[in-house]
C-alpha cells in the first residue's frame, strides 16, 4: 500500500511511541496533528503525557528535550522550520552536540530533532530555507535528510535507536509523494549512502528532494546516451565517503546538487574531501548545483528562477562531459 | 524532618570551609598557570551551594553555571577528581574534556555546568520532566546568576515549568554582578523574585550569606517540589568576593566597597552563629584545619594524576567511533 511522505513518518513513530516507553513526541502544536499533520492522532492513542504541545519557545523547548535525553528519555522535537531552529542554536551547538563529549562520555543525549526545510509555494524567506550546512559543521551533531517516504521511514527508526543527538531534515516539498514500504526491510544504518541509480560516466551527489533533481537529469541524459550514478547520501554527517569514493573511482566525474545555497554548502565540503582523498581518480572538476546567494523569493517566478533543479544539473554535467573531450 | 543538630550545622560549617580552600587553592594555582582557561569562583557565596545541596540525594539532579565548584562540591563530588577536572587531567571527573566551566558527575546527580549564561535553565526542566514522567520522587536543580535573568531562555524557561508544573527549583544566587558591571546597568527589575509572578511561580527572597537563612528556606522550596507542587524561584542575595575570573583587577569596585566584604562573608557568619551556641573557638579552628588538609591532600593528588593521552582526543564525540566520519 502506497503511503505519504507524512503518513509513513506517523507511520513509523506510532510503531517507535509503541515499541519504546521512553518515546515522547513535543513540539508546538504536536498533540494537535502538528503543522503539516505528521503526528495526528498520536496523543490521542499514546495519551497526553507521550504526545505534547509546548509553547513556541524554540529555545526552551530544545533545552528542555536535551535535559530529558540525558535523563534517560527518547524524545523526538518537532522544530516546525529549519528556519526557526536559530532560535534553538545555543542550546543544540552548545549543549546538545557536546554533552556526550564535555561529559568524558558520562553522558549522551538520545534526541532527534524533526525538522522541515526547502523552498515550495510561496513560503518566502523565513519559511524556506535549507540551512543544514551550519549543523554539518558541529560535531557532535548527526544529520539525516531522507529522499523519499519508505527512506524517512527507515531512517527515522534509525535516528531514534541511534542514541546520538540527530538533525532530522524533512523537506516540504516531499511531504505528499507517495511510496509503499517493502514488507520486512532491515532499518539503514545511520551513515551510508545509497545508490539510488546506477551508472557509469559521471556520479551526481545528492540528497534529499534533489536527489529526485538528479534521477531526473540522469534519465535525460541517458537519452543522450550518457549514464549518470546517482548517490543518495541519507545522511549527511556521518557523510559516506566510502561509496562516494567506490563510484567517483568507477565515473572519473563528479557533480554535488543541493538545493541550500552554493556558497559554504554541503557540496563545498564534500567536494574538498573528494579533491584531497580521490584527486588522481578526477578526469575534470568537482561541480556543484545549488542555489545561487539569495534568500528564497515569494512570488512564484521569482521562487522558481532561484531554485537550482534537474536543468540546471543537465547543463552542469554537460560542461563536465565538455570539459573532459 | 527534625531540624539540624549542633553536629550538623558543624558538618555544614566543615562544607563551607571545603569550598573556600578548594577554590583558594585553584586561585593559587590558576596565578601559577597550572589551571587551563579561566576558572570562575563562587568566594562569598559558598553558603547557598551547602544551604540548598544539604536537602538533596544523590538521585536529585544538579545543574549550574560557569560559578559551579561549590554547588558540585556541595553536591558531594570528590574534591580529587573535581580538581583533577579542573587541572584537565585524565581520571578528571570529564577525563579533561569539561574543565572548571563544564563539570559533569553523572553518578552523583551533577548533570552540568555550562559556560554559557542561562544556557543550561531549560535542562534543569527537562530533567525534572524525565524524572515527572518517571514518576520519581527526585527533583532537579539549578543555580544561576542575576545575570541569566537577562537571557531568554531564562523566561521561557520558567514559563514551560510553570505550565508543566515540573520539580524543578530555580536558585538565584544574585551576587550583585553580572561579570563586570552591577545590577542596576543590567535591568531596571532589582529583585530577581519578581520575575515570577506573572508565571504565579512560588518565590522568596533570602539573605543568601547566613547560612541558616538558606537551610531553612532551601528545605521548604525543596519538599514543595517534592510534593509535586510545580517550580519554585529562591533568590539568594548574596555577595562575590572574588572577581569575575580570576586574575580579574576589578577596578569597577571601590575600596570601600572591599574593606566591607568581610562582613559579609558567609563561614564568618556561620561561625559567629556557632560561637553563640556554645561551640568552642578550638573546635572551630579544628574544622577549619581539617577541611584544610582533605584539601591540600586531594590537590596534591590531583596534581600528582595522568595527563591525558592526545590519542584519545577523539574518544566520545559520538556513541561510536564509526559515526565520527569527519576526520577532525
Amino acid at each position: 500500500m502506497e503511503q505519504t511522505f507524512i503518513d509513513i513518518l506517523r507511520r513509523a513513530l506510532d510503531e517507535e511511541l509503541a515499541r519504546d516507553a521512553s518515546v515522547h513526541l513535543l513540539g508546538e502544536d504536536v498533540a494537535t496533528g502538528g503543522a503539516f499533520g505528521v503526528t495526528r492522532g498520536l496523543a490521542q492513542k499514546f495519551g497526553a503525557q507521550r504526545v505534547r504541545n509546548t509553547p513556541i519557545s524554540e529555545a526552551a523547548i530544545t533545552g528542555l528535550a536535551t535535559g530529558a535525553a540525558l535523563c534517560g528519555l527518547k524524545p523526538v522535537l518537532e522544530i516546525m522550520f529549519i528556519d526557526f531552529a536559530t532560535l534553538a542554536m545555543d542550546c543544540l551547538v552548545n549543549q546538545t552536540a557536546k554533552y556526550r563529549y564535555m561529559s568524558g562520555g558520562q553522558l549522551a543525549v538520545p534526541l532527534v530533532v524533526r525538522t522541515q526545510a526547502g523552498a515550495a509555494g510561496g513560503a518566502a524567506a523565513q519559511h524556506s530555507q535549507s540551512l543544514e550546512a551550519w549543523f554539518i559543521h558541529v560535531p557532535g551533531l548527526v544529520v539525516v535528510a531522507p529522499s523519499s517516504p519508505a527512506e524517512a521511514y527507515g531512517l527515522l527508526k534509525s535516528a531514534i535507536r541511534l542514541g546520538d543527538p540527530v538533525l532530522f531534515i524533512e523537506h516540504k516539498r516531499l511531504y505528499a509523494m507517495k511510496e509503499a514500504l517493502a514488507d520486512s526491510a532491515a532499518l539503514p544504518p545511520i551513515g551510508k549512502a545509497r545508490i539510488a541509480r546506477a551508472g557509469k560516466d559521471v556520479t551526481l551527489i545528492a540528497y534529499s528532494a534533489m536527489v529526485h533533481g538528479a534521477l531526473d537529469a540522469a534519465e535525460n541524459l541517458a537519452r543522450a546516451g550518457i549514464s549518470a550514478e546517482v548517490i543518495d547520501l541519507r545522511t549527511l554527517v556521518p557523510l559516506d565517503m566510502a561509496t562516494i569514493a567506490a563510484s567517483v573511482t568507477k565515473t572519473h566525474r563528479v557533480l554535488i546538487a543541493h538545493e541550500a545555497v552554493r556558497n559554504g554548502g554541503v557540496g563545498a565540503e564534500i567536494a574538498a574531501r573528494i579533491g584531497t582523498e580521490l584527486f588522481d581518480e578526477l578526469d575534470a572538476p568537482v561541480l556543484r548545483v545549488g542555489c545561487p546567494f539569495a534568500p528564497i523569493p515569494f512570488a512564484p517566478e521569482l521562487e522558481r528562477a532561484l531554485l537550482p533543479g534537474s536543468a540546471d544539473i543537465v547543463r552542469a554535467v554537460r560542461q563536465l562531459l565538455g570539459s573532459a573531450a | 524532618m527534625a531540624a539540624p543538630t549542633l553536629d550538623d550545622w558543624q558538618q555544614m560549617y566543615h562544607a563551607l570551609w571545603r569550598i573556600r580552600l578548594f577554590e583558594a587553592q585553584v586561585q593559587r594555582l590558576a596565578a601559577a598557570g597550572e589551571v587551563p582557561g579561566f576558572p570562575h569562583l563562587s568566594t562569598g557565596q559558598e553558603a547557598v551551594a551547602v544551604g540548598v545541596c544539604a536537602h538533596l540525594s544523590r538521585e536529585d539532579v544538579l545543574f549550574t553555571s560557569h560559578r559551579g565548584h561549590g554547588h558540585v562540591l556541595a553536591k558531594g563530588s570528590d574534591l580529587q577528581a573535581t580538581f583533577a577536572e579542573i587541572l584537565g587531567r585524565r581520571d578528571g571527573l570529564c577525563r579533561g574534556r569539561g574543565g572548571s566551566m563544564h563539570l559533569v558527575d553523572a553518578a552523583n546527580g551533577v548533570l552540568g555546568a555550562t559556560g554559557v549564561v542561562g544556557g543550561n535553565l531549560a535542562l534543569a526542566a527537562g530533567a525534572a520532566w524525565a524524572a515527572q514522567v518517571k514518576g520519581k520522587r527526585s527533583i532537579s536543580v539549578v543555580f544561576f546568576g542575576d545575570g541569566a535573568t537577562g537571557a531568554g531562555a531564562f523566561h521561557e524557561t520558567i514559563n514551560l515549568a510553570v505550565l508543566w508544573r515540573l520539580p524543578v527549583l530555580f536558585v538565584c544566587e544574585n551576587n550583585g554582578y553580572a561579570e563586570f558591571t552591577s545590577r542596576e546597568e543590567h535591568s531596571n527589575v532589582t529583585q530577581v523574585s519578581s520575575f515570577a509572578a506573572p508565571y504565579a511561580m512560588p518565590t522568596k527572597t533570602i539573605d543568601g550569606n547566613d547560612l541558616p537563612t538558606v537551610y531553612a528556606a532551601a528545605r521548604e522550596a525543596i519538599e514543595g517540589r517534592r510534593r509535586r507542587e510545580g517550580p519554585y524561584l529562591l533568590e539568594c542575595m548574596t555577595y562575590r568576593m572574588a572577581g569575575h575570573y580570576v586574575g580579574d583587577a576589578q577596578q569597577y569596585r571601590s575600596k570601600e566597597e572591599l574593606a566591607a566584604v568581610r562582613e559579609k562573608c558567609p563561614i564568618e557568619r556561620m561561625k559567629r552563629h556557632l560561637l553563640e551556641r556554645g561551640v568552642a573557638q578550638d573546635k572551630l579552628d579544628a574544622i577549619a584545619e581539617r577541611a584544610k588538609n582533605e584539601v591540600q591532600q586531594a590537590v596534591e593528588r590531583a596534581r600528582a594524576a595522568r595527563r591525558p593521552d592526545a590519542a584519545t582526543v577523539l574518544d566520545h564525540v559520538y556513541s561510536s567511533p564509526s559515526l565520527n566520519a569527519i576526520p577532525g
